[in-house]
């Protein structure tokens, strides 16, 4: 099959091109892409990508396969060659490092801004701060996020405002400690979240949905921040 | 919290409340106007006339225009900040579409009372 991949070497190149890589895979297995990428690496092995779990664990190897966003270690071939023919990009919408890498400063910046751990200014108890299991449930969904940035980066709110919208991740990791009935900063969270930008800047396109490879759902929470705003304004 | 000062109302949650708000006004009055002509098929000028010189459908008709002056502002607003990437020429963009907007605002209403 054919592999077009994305190769930027800025010590070197003085702009990013496409490299094309005729492979056979092993048995005609279906492989994952990052396997593909592995036998890529053994040929060419100045191809720079990150990866660490294979497992769909870490979130470090989102990349576009064919157009689409995704991990490449839980994306079977079978999923994304079209025509015998794969085309391996970084993510769209932040900058390139070198080949499928990416800088995440900005991605990593959204969710700092929203605070992403408990607050809570009552005087801790002498055990842990309980949760019933319905209180526990209302995490579900928002928690298995992990980080991998497929969602905002596919997200076109997100590429023209990277630096204001907070992004479809950062907003379900907003939502999951607006949730959390152990978070008493319900009030302060939402009145950062309450500008043109941050969260409105959401118009419903729902890449971010398509996209999570978690099986996650920004958009859902993204609305149901908004009716929390909503409540609490009017 | 990002600052914003040339958005439509500063707050968010506020812009997004009117944009829903005014569309639903700017529906209500394309669907009367429709159904006013698909059942008015023989309509005459003074017929016409007479519509727009009754003070429900002044109400009504200022009320249209300025949603849609409202609605205009938020959406054009938000293709600005999301394109336009150079601060001068984004301002200059909001600038011309509040003049426009203004000027709509003032012609319009000297037509709907000039009838
Ligand atoms: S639903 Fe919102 S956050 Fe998700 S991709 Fe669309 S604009 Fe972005
Ligand atoms: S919501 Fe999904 S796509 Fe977005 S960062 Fe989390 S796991 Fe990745
Ligand atoms: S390598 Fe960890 S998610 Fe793919």
């Amino acid at each position: 099959m054919l592999v077009s991949v994305y190769r930027y070497n800025p010590e070197v190149d003085d702009a990013p091109y496409m490299q094309d890589i005729h492979i056979d895979i092993p048995g005609g297995k279906d492989i994952m892409v990052l396997d593909l990428l592995q036998l890529l690496k053994e040929k060419d092995p100045t191809l720079v990508y990150r990866r660490s779990c294979r497992e769909g664990v870490c979130g470090s190897d989102g990349m576009n396969m064919n157009g689409k966003n995704g991990l490449a270690c839980i994306t079977p071939l079978s999923e994304v060659v079209e025509g015998d023919k794969l085309v391996l990009r970084p993510l769209p919408g932040l900058p390139v490092i070198r080949d499928l890498v990416i800088d995440m400063s900005q991605f990593y910046k959204q969710y700092e801004k929203i605070k992403p751990y408990l607050i809570n200014d009552t005087p801790a108890p002498a055990i842990e701060r309980l949760q019933s299991p319905e209180e526990r449930a209302e995490l579900d969904g928002l928690y298995e996020c992990i980080l991998c940035a497929c969602c905002s980066t596919a997200c076109p709110s997100f590429w023209w405002n990277p630096d204001k919208f907070v992004g479809p991740s950062g907003l379900l990791q907003a939502y999951r400690f607006l949730a959390d009935s152990r978070d008493t900063a319900t009030r302060e969270r939402l009145a950062e979240l309450d500008d043109p930008f941050s969260v409105f800047r959401c118009h419903g396109i729902m890449n971010c949905v398509s996209v999570c490879p978690k099986g996650l759902n920004p958009t859902k929470a993204i609305g149901k921040i908004r009716n929390m705003l909503i409540q609490q304004a009017t | 919290m990002v600052t914003t000062i040339t958005s439509f109302g500063r707050s968010g949650l506020y812009d997004w409340m009117v944009q829903r708000i005014t569309a639903v006004v700017l529906l209500s009055y394309t669907v009367f106007m429709i159904g006013y002509l698909l059942f008015n098929p023989d309509l005459d000028y003074n017929q016409w006339k007479g519509l727009f010189e009754g003070t429900l459908m002044r109400i009504f008709s200022l009320l249209a225009l300025l949603s849609l002056v409202a609605h205009a502002w938020i959406g054009m607003w938000s293709v600005s900040t999301d394109y336009i990437k150079a601060t001068g020429a984004r301002f200059l963009f909001q600038s011309v579409c509040g003049l426009l907007a203004f000027i709509y605002v003032v012609w319009g209403i000297q037509i709907l009372w000039g009838i």
